[in-house]
């Protein structure tokens, strides 16, 4: 036992390692999504007895005006949240210079980060709030009516969009700048010497050694995006009548809400949103295993 | 003799032991949701008074957060069920009763005589011909308004509805909401329009249409649409009210900015803390719409039952049993500021808003649970988010009945 164990120890050791995090990964993540698509085709109220109904969930989802407006209002955020990228990088930038009290400075940036999102959706709704919020008097102010975002059907998910970019922007920040305080220092006095300023610095010498900073931005950026759901529930909840939804939102009103008995149907819209969400993961996975297999 | 002096010891052990089986407590687990001030001090009060008649039984009450308790329940009904728990009755409280979380407590009425005390609210608490629970408390609504601001625009309180429309003009004109509401939390809509409805086509076309049996499109919903569009569409309510909560469009009708609030009872604590005062503070009943429609009211119920899983049953009855008595239930409601489902309870004459709703309970033709309690959840949800829609686009009338109408096909 123990010379098989003293001539495969290369082998077997990284493989024990892995074991504890690879059986809770299983148990808990990879177990339950195949259980909740096996939910998914059953009409389940949680208390009772499932029925089986095969794809029925799914047929009465393609039927579904508030399915549509929760897929509409997902691209939207997967889109606008993007803009926490650049915007991160440059408030990195900006604040990647020494000068006294920059500590400051990017604490006070980083701290939205800090707090809970819950925290951040409340203050947002106050600041939004018709009668008394800072937003609704501003606009009040310039155009003489003033906006309850919140309350208008066609701008409650931007409104929505710019709490939630608020704390993912100082997140941003972060990753940039350590990746930029790893930006070879030689590279930039070789490329000073050639000429290179500004603009042409950031494109040509910064950014491509930014690459992995980049890419870890990204992929929480769109993690985030497709998976909102304290923001949406504590500022709308869902609502004005449903106009807010996003997928996971819906999925959550309809299984475990006040008003939802549907654990299959809610089971139905988590597989839809997993599907969508596979498609990037799969990206960044195969992004990933080539960087890792070049090396 | 050694042998008789341990045959002595063993049996004096053995009569310990059953002497303290006959001594062991009996005891009780109550899940509840009263964490607000007044409800929990309700509740103290209520297990201290069982405890007090009934010294052989240890009461331990489980407290939870009133809004964390309604996705709680779902997890210790099956989980570890405690023997007793608050929840609400009519169709809110169908999910668990035809899901076999709920037992069946026939035999306490039966037994107590509960069928003419509680006679106003059995109705609420029958599925299947069996009751499932006892109720101890409802409250009226109505409409609350605001006697300063009907002074300073020189407005009657209205007795009929087209006099209610026209004082809404007048209060337009001089700047002030007529109708305030908050519809963040979807539920203030329904209760203006349960009570357009009630009044409108009355107590069995109401029932019927959140028992499912009557289709959305109908040319009578689309009636109790017109009537509350009456209020809609000239913008007589708080504008902008899906972003706002109940409590900030009280803080509205409090500041003077409102002339009216359709809302439940509890809201007058709120009323009160604001600054107003029995003076400045009105109620009357929803006035009558269509004319000999006899008039029905919204009183939710709340209510205590017994999980399939409790432990305790024999207790558990008692309990019930205790709870459903009018005494009880007087000095119960005097410390919840509601009112008691038993008739033979006794209401507080000094609090108008009480002697008010008591007497206008107690003669009224019926009473609704409220529309997320007589409505299937699914149904619930779906009409209310239409009547919310309907309040702020009254044009989209006819594709939020047919969204409506598409959701009943599937939620009965």
């Amino acid at each position: 036992m123990s010379a098989y164990w003293k001539r495969n120890q290369h082998r077997l050791a990284p493989w024990l390692f892995l074991a504890p995090g690879m059986a809770m990964f299983a148990l808990y993540v990879i177990i339950p999504i195949f259980q909740s698509m096996a939910i998914s085709f059953y009409d389940w109220d949680g208390l009772g007895e499932k029925v089986w109904i095969g794809a029925a969930n799914y047929v009465e989802l393609i039927d579904d005006d508030a399915f549509y407006t929760s897929l509409k209002n997902n691209v939207i955020w997967l889109l606008l949240y993007l803009l926490a990228v650049p915007a991160g990088l440059l408030i990195a930038i900006f604040l990647n210079q020494t000068v006294w009290g920059i500590r400051a400075y990017k604490s006070l940036f980083f701290f939205p980060f800090v707090i809970s999102q819950v925290v951040v959706g409340l203050m947002f709704s106050w600041f939004y709030a018709p009668n008394f919020g800072l937003f609704y008097k501003l606009i009040e102010a310039i155009t003489g009516t003033g906006v309850a975002v919140l309350a208008d059907e066609t701008w409650v998910t931007y409104g929505i969009i710019v709490a939630g970019l608020w704390p993912q922007i100082a997140y941003v920040m972060i990753l940039y700048l350590t990746g930029l305080n790893n930006v070879a220092a030689d590279q930039i006095e070789a490329a000073r010497l050639d000429g290179a300023k500004g603009w042409k610095m950031l494109w040509y010498v910064v950014l491509p050694q930014l690459r992995p900073a980049t890419f870890i931005a990204v992929v929480v950026t769109v993690i985030g995006a497709l998976r909102s759901f304290d923001l949406v529930s504590i500022m709308t909840d869902g609502g004005p009548y449903g106009s807010s939804r996003v997928l996971s939102f819906y999925m959550y009103e309809q299984a475990l809400s006040e008003y939802g008995y549907r654990m299959g149907y809610g089971a139905a819209i988590a597989v839809v949103l997993f599907a969508i969400m596979m498609v990037f993961i799969s990206g960044f996975i195969w992004k990933m295993w080539r960087d890792e297999t070049e090396r | 003799m050694a042998q008789m002096k341990r045959g002595a010891l063993a049996l004096l052990a053995g009569l310990m032991m059953s002497g303290s089986v006959m001594a062991e407590q009996r005891s009780l687990v109550i899940n509840t949701d009263a964490s607000d001030p007044a409800p929990k001090a309700a509740f103290d009060q209520l297990i201290a008074a069982f405890e007090a008649e009934n010294p052989d039984i240890k009461v331990t009450v489980n407290m939870f957060d009133h809004e964390g308790y309604k996705t709680a329940i779902r997890n210790f009904l099956t989980a570890d069920s405690p023997d007793l728990a608050n929840w609400y009755a009519g169709n809110r409280m169908a999910p668990f009763v035809t899901g076999g979380q709920f037992q069946d407590v026939s035999d306490v009425w039966e037994a107590n005589g509960l069928s003419d005390s509680l006679a106003s609210a059995k109705a609420s608490m029958t599925i299947d011909g069996k009751q499932w629970g006892v109720p101890y408390t409802y409250y009226q609504w109505g409409i609350y308004y605001n006697k300063d601001v009907y002074k300073a625009a020189g407005v009657e309180v209205p007795t009929t509805w087209d006099q209610f429309i026209a004082n809404c003009a007048t209060f337009k004109a001089a700047g002030i909401d007529c109708l305030t509401t908050g519809t963040k939390a979807l539920w203030p809509a329904a209760g203006i329009f349960d009570y357009i409805d009630l009044r409108t086509n009355g107590y069995e076309f109401h029932m019927d249409l959140t028992a499912g049996k009557i289709a959305w499109t109908d040319d009578r919903v689309k009636a109790a649409f017109a009537e509350l569009g009456k209020l809609a569409a000239p913008g007589y309510i708080t504008a902008n009210h899906a972003a706002i909560d109940w409590q900030d469009a009280a803080a509205l009708l409090v500041q003077g900015k409102a002339a009216n609030y359709v809302m439940g009872n509890f809201a007058v604590a709120t009323f009160k803390e604001g600054g107003m005062t029995n003076d400045s503070l009105g109620f009357m009943p929803f006035p009558e719409i269509t004319p000999g429609i006899p008039r029905a009211e919204d009183a939710p119920t709340d209510t205590i039952h017994i999980p399939a899983g409790a432990k305790n049953v024999a207790d558990a009855k008692l309990f019930l049993a205790f709870l459903a008595r009018a005494d009880v239930q007087s000095q119960m409601n005097a410390t919840l500021g509601q009112l008691p489902t038993n008739k033979d309870s006794t209401v507080d004459t000094s609090d108008p808003f009480l002697s008010a709703g008591f007497e206008m309970l107690s003669s009224s033709y019926a009473l609704a649970q409220f529309f997320d309690r007589d409505a299937p959840a699914e149904m619930a949800k779906a009409g209310m988010e239409g009547f919310q829609e309907f309040m702020i686009n009254p044009d989209r009338l006819d594709s939020i009945l047919e969204r409506l109408e598409k959701v009943r096909a599937k939620a009965y």
